[in-house]
């Protein structure tokens, strides 16, 4: 009886960390810019075809090719970021959210049909010769792919805390999220800031492609999905830190395990938006985030 | 050291500045002094770039700012600390002060600028591994202050320091003004407090609903009426 509750958990925090890492994407470029880019998902569904097409074609290990699905991405990111969102820094924040939330969804409509144009329809996902691979613990199987991922998720959250907290760009891009003007009085560049900021959600998104694409599977239309789920996270952790975000990430990830397993698979999904409703409605900032005022 | 001609500002269609025009020369302490709503920070907002006027002109040093992006006027030697001091709460006073010298040429200068501030301002140097938001007003200011010093400014620009404070704290933080203004900081001071600015400053400029009003020296300006009547009452 315990055996798959403790299986059920660990699959829950192994996809939950992913999750955290996707939502963390969106959270820093938010956070940052203000700019809701919900084709945050379709960025991760690039970065999951990258991965896969780097291993298809010229047999690149996947987890090898992870800095290059970053490279991919951050080039991505800058060029969508000059394109559309700069346009967009000096609107009031309103108006910053409706619009970039209304560039963000045509986008990833026209990225979700050039993917499906170009890569057909088909569910792709890398098999290597260590896919199969698992290690069992106390009878709880552990498919060494998926931990990696999730270790990989976990250092690249760290690494980012500590460049947003030890050094000088990290710590301008944090005085630029307080006070925009304060910062640009003391020589900071806030378009910059605002690249920086966006082309790094973008790689995040990319990183967690990548890693989808070999522990689970990709295809054109995953990216609303994964974008929702990013915003149940980010309102579930709160705005507050990227360790409350991660931890949002685990708890979606659990509880849609727990959902599918003690009710039926068809509310999986749905639990997510349940419980984005129940946070707004018990504590609207979040599990992790400060009270307002 | 500074001039500004004939700026005028606005606010979507309503006009916040009307004309206005002001000098400041170098190693002067001079005071824009005005009501509430007189234009004072606006006035400021456009010597830093944050705001662009919609005629008029800035040069400092002989050099015209109107080209230069806002995050650019730092590295001219140009610094303000904004109403209320705007520190960053959510970081130690020692990161706001490192984020003061941002710029390159601060930044290598960084740790002699650090032992200044703190000689101006000790109080800053005991509390520097704290939260700045847990700073009381007073020491806000200090460090928005010592802040805007660790940029090596030529030009300090403060807005209200005084403002939210008790009346000895706003007595010990003009001494320190006038201590920066001896090591050779030339200061503009935008003041609501018009007799403490008007007895530190050596000559001010009366701001009023966007116009300026009056110019002088500290003293005669004290003996218009109008002065007097309007901000001493």
């Amino acid at each position: 009886m315990l055996q798959p509750i403790a299986q059920n958990l660990v699959f829950g925090i192994l996809v939950g960390a992913l999750y955290g890492l996707t939502a963390v994407g969106l959270a820093l470029v938010f956070g940052v810019t203000k700019f809701l880019n919900v084709a945050h998902g379709e960025l991760l569904m690039l970065g999951g075809y990258a991965s896969f097409w780097l291993f298809s074609l010229w047999h690149v290990d996947p987890f090898l090719s992870l800095p290059l699905a970053i490279a991919a991405l951050v080039v991505v990111g800058a060029v969508l970021y000059k394109l559309l969102f700069s346009r967009m820094v000096k609107l009031a924040e309103g108006a910053k959210i409706q619009n970039t939330l209304l560039v963000g969804f045509g986008l990833g409509l026209i990225l979700q049909n050039l993917a499906l144009r170009f890569w057909t329809a088909d569910t792709r996902s890398i098999t290597t010769a260590y896919s199969g691979a698992v290690w069992t613990i106390l009878g709880v199987r552990l498919p060494v792919v998926r931990v990696a991922s999730m270790g990989i998720a976990f250092v690249l959250i760290v690494a980012l805390q500590l460049f947003l907290q030890r050094t000088y760009t990290g710590k301008a891009l944090r005085a630029t999220v307080e006070n925009w003007e304060a910062a640009t009085l003391m020589g900071i560049d806030i378009q910059r800031v605002y690249l920086l900021s966006f082309v790094m959600g973008a790689a995040l998104a990319g990183v967690a492609g990548a890693l989808v694409s070999v522990g689970y599977s990709i295809d054109p239309a995953m990216g609303m999905s994964w974008t929702l789920k990013s915003l149940v996270v980010m309102v579930l952790g709160g705005l507050g830190s990227f360790t409350g975000t991660f931890i949002g990430g685990l708890i979606l990830g659990v509880t849609e395990s727990a959902t599918g397993y003690f009710l039926s698979l068809t509310y999986k999904e749905v639990v997510g938006l349940v419980l984005f409703l129940l946070v707004l409605i018990f504590r609207p900032q979040g599990l992790f985030g400060a009270k307002e005022g | 050291m500074l001039e500004i001609k004939g700026i005028n500002a606005y606010y979507g269609d309503l006009q916040a500045l009307w004309g206005v025009s002001l000098h400041v020369n170098e190693g002067e302490l001079v005071a824009l002094i005005g009501p509430n709503g007189a234009g004072k920070t606006t006035t400021l907002r456009v010597i830093t770039g944050l705001m662009k006027p919609a005629s008029g002109s800035v040069q400092f040093q002989g050099q015209p700012l109107d080209r230069i992006a806002a995050h650019k006027i730092v590295e001219l030697g140009i610094s303000q600390v904004l109403e209320g001091g705007s520190v960053f709460t959510g970081m130690s006073v020692l990161e706001n002060l490192e984020l003061g010298a941002f710029v390159a040429n601060a930044r290598k200068v960084k740790d002699q600028s650090l032992k200044w501030v703190y000689e101006i301002f000790p109080r800053l140097e005991e509390r520097k591994n704290q939260r700045a938001g847990t700073l009381s007003g007073g020491e806000r200011q200090m460090l928005a202050i010592g802040r805007a010093l660790m940029s090596k400014p030529k030009l300090l620009m403060l807005d209200e320091p005084s403002f939210g404070l008790a009346p000895i704290l706003v007595q010990q933080m003009f001494e320190m003004i006038k201590e920066i203004n001896r090591h050779g900081v030339t200061i503009l001071l935008v003041e609501q407090n018009v007799r403490a600015a008007l007895e530190l400053a050596s000559r001010a400029f009366v701001i009023e609903n966007g116009r300026i009003v009056g110019q002088g020296t500290g003293d005669n300006l004290l003996s218009f009426e109008s002065v007097r009547s309007a901000y001493l009452a």
